[in-house]
């Protein structure tokens, strides 16, 4: 962190560890969020339907995108969860893709389960250590590997809204009509929004989107109602790979840390976590992911910053435009002419 | 792949299909660049290789009309600068330049108030606006500007009209005067304080751009209104307008980097082009517009469009900008890369 960015801190940039308190709440319970392990996603949707079906979200288009298994293409004001589908000629860590099975008597197997080493029994969820294959052509559009085999992975992940510490969704909305939760969310309040959509371009991840037919903007509440008494919200609910972890934002980051380490220390070196720093451009998401390539690569932005960062700075450029604006009249003004 | 249009521009709506690449292949090549127009700018900045989600944007683009908003924009900015010469005039006695920009000021302010609510989604609940103050909002901070600027200035217009009420006049007539400035200048940072690439990285010349801009707009309508014999500050606050306005904007061009090159692709380009060239024009012919009426009136008619046409201008490069995954993606990872091997 540069001596510039340190000057540059101010109320709406830089680490918050007391986000509901820094908004007025002086009890707040501690703050909750989202840890999305993409590395046990298995791309089942069971997130995006049970997110419709809780928050009644409208139906937005049948589509079939035709490029790949994601038809539902992105977050929008009726997609509050979005899991994306990324193909890749890549073997994934510890994984032996394009082993024929042919010769395996899967009953016996079956049968054998929890025995014996080589089939350690339930509960024994990693991949053995050991790196990628050897010679795999990672990265490369190569359908073979020099050996045959067909390598590909795939990865999957459930894109959700951040929840940002510094929120620019909310610092730009002119209405008040989002605010911060007591749980350190950022929710819309339905009734006093009008529509002025600055919040659609103000999002640096391209979450909150508006309406067509409703005019008003709409985005994942991380179900506000549910919190409120107790339950957790309906994607983590629903998951059945608990790739989607519910749970108080601290104990979650703990959670990631050793999630990453196992990961790498199995063979995933390129396991790493996505917006859990709270020293990043946003102060750190609300809802955070453990990826397994870079972020852009599903279509999330690798060095987010909240724009009203800069605010301050905009200002005084605007009133020095305005004093100039104001001495060019003045000067037009300055002699007669003859 | 359905609901693809081919147009002059290549294909457009059409989707990766089956051919869809991720990771280092995905990203859009640069269109429409090198074939056949020989003459066009060269790249600022070399192709970058990045990453996407099958070329799809990262942000989500703003949902505003362009009419509306761009409009707004041009209207906000005549109307602030008129104010200027409305007061001028009224102080060194050119009652006709007085009278026309107080009128145009009227008439702008009003008309972008119906932009900015039909825009709205929620037009019904435009009053919202005035519920809560918020600096951190531009939006907030405008309405509120425009809440006292708009009475000030159709009040300065009616008792000009009336002819009665001349104290109040003249004190609406200073009051927009102070605020007009701000509603001329604002909106840059309305459009700056967002993702959108290339409207957040001008955030430090565009408030200069649209002052500018506002000069030579709000010049052009005196010319045009006003007679030649009351027009000497229009034409010299013409010519300061579409200085500040054009050197303002390369400054800010030369300082985007990447997220310039919006600004010189497909229409925005031609929107910014003819901007250029009318706001010179404009100026260059506003300095001969004293013996000629119809040299007037041009010149009045060119640096009103040629306003126009820069927020336009603007205001679509930004919605190009936020359209390409490239203007998010790659800025961010040579920030990503200044700043040190990432710590895996």
């Amino acid at each position: 962190m540069s001596s510039d960015d340190t000057d540059r801190r101010n109320q709406w940039y830089g680490p918050q560890p007391d986000v509901a308190g820094a908004a007025g709440y002086p009890d707040a319970p501690p703050r909750v969020g989202f840890f999305t392990d993409t590395s046990v996603c298995i791309g089942c949707k069971a997130c995006e339907v049970a997110c419709k079906e809780w928050n009644a979200i409208p139906e937005d288009g049948l589509e079939l995108t035709g490029m790949s298994y994601d038809n539902t293409q992105g977050l929008g004001a009726d997609t509050w969860r979005h899991v994306a589908f990324v193909e890749q000629r890549k073997p994934f860590g510890g994984q032996e893709p394009g082993v024929a099975h042919d010769d395996v008597d899967v009953f016996a197997a079956a049968a054998r389960l929890g025995t014996d080493a080589a089939s350690p029994g339930p509960g024994a969820t990693a991949p053995p250590p050991g790196g990628a294959p050897a010679g795999a052509p990672a990265g490369q559009i190569s359908p073979l590997s020099p050996d045959g085999r067909t390598e590909l992975r795939w990865l999957m992940s459930s894109d959700v809204c951040k929840h940002c510490t510094h929120a620019a969704c909310l610092d730009v909305c002119p209405t008040g009509a989002l605010f911060r939760t007591e749980f350190g969310t950022v929710v819309v309040q339905e009734d006093v929004c009008n529509g002025c959509g600055y919040c659609v371009p103000a999002c640096p991840y391209g979450v909150i989107d508006q309406r067509k037919d409703d005019g008003r903007v709409w985005k994942c509440t991380l179900c506000y109602d549910r919190l409120g008494t107790g339950m957790e919200p309906a994607c983590a609910k629903a998951c059945p790979t608990d790739s989607i972890q519910f749970g108080p934002l601290d104990e979650l980051r703990e959670r990631a840390g050793a999630r990453v380490a196992q990961l790498r220390a199995a063979g995933v070196p390129d396991a790493r976590l996505y917006g859990d720093s709270p020293d990043d451009g946003v102060g750190g998401a609300g809802a955070f992911f453990l990826l397994l390539d870079d972020p852009e690569v599903y279509g999330l932005p690798p060095d987010p910053v909240v724009t009203t960062r800069d605010l301050p700075g905009m200002w005084r450029q605007a009133a020095l435009a305005a004093v100039s604006l104001a001495v060019l009249a003045a000067g037009s003004f300055a002699r007669r002419p003859r | 792949m359905s609901e693809s249009d081919v147009t002059r521009d290549g294909i457009e709506g059409a989707r990766p299909g089956r051919e869809a690449r991720t990771g280092e292949r995905a990203g859009r090549r640069r269109r429409g660049r090198g074939r056949g127009r020989g003459r066009g700018e060269q790249p600022m900045v070399p192709d970058a290789e990045f990453s996407s989600y099958y070329g799809k944007p990262v942000l989500n683009k703003p949902t505003w009309k362009p009419l509306d908003i761009a409009g707004y924009l041009y209207l906000g900015g005549l109307a602030g600068a008129s104010s200027l010469l409305a007061a001028g005039g009224q102080v060194t006695g050119r009652p006709w330049l007085a009278v026309s920009a107080k009128l145009g000021a009227a008439g702008a302010v009003s008309l972008s108030l119906v932009a900015l609510v039909h825009d709205l989604g929620r037009p019904a609940r435009f009053l919202n606006m005035l519920r809560v103050f918020k600096p951190t909002s531009p939006m907030s901070v405008g309405s509120w500007l425009l809440a006292g600027y708009a009475p000030l200035a159709l009040t300065a217009a009616a008792t000009e009209v009336a002819g009665r009420y001349r104290l109040l006049g003249s004190a609406a007539t200073a009051g927009s005067a102070v605020l007009g400035p701000a509603v001329a200048t604002y909106t840059a940072v309305l459009l700056s304080d967002t993702a959108v690439p290339s409207w957040h990285e001008g955030h430090r010349q565009l408030p200069f751009v649209f002052a500018g801009s506002a000069a030579t707009a709000a010049s052009g309508l005196a010319l045009a209104a006003a007679p030649a014999a009351e027009a000497g500050p229009a034409r010299r606050m013409a010519v300061l307008g579409a200085a500040l306005e054009l050197g303002a904007f390369q400054a800010m061009k030369r300082r985007m980097g990447l997220s310039a090159e919006p600004f010189e692709q497909g229409g925005p380009r031609v929107l910014l082009r003819a901007a250029e060239a009318l706001t010179a024009g404009g100026a260059a012919l506003s300095v001969f517009s004293a013996r000629h009426r119809g040299v007037a009136l041009t010149a009045g008619a060119a640096l009103l469009t040629g306003s126009a046409a820069l927020r336009f201008g603007v205001f679509h490069a930004g919605v190009a900008s936020a359209e390409d995954p490239r203007y998010t993606v790659v800025p961010q990872r040579e920030r990503l890369a200044t700043r040190g091997p990432e710590t895996p």
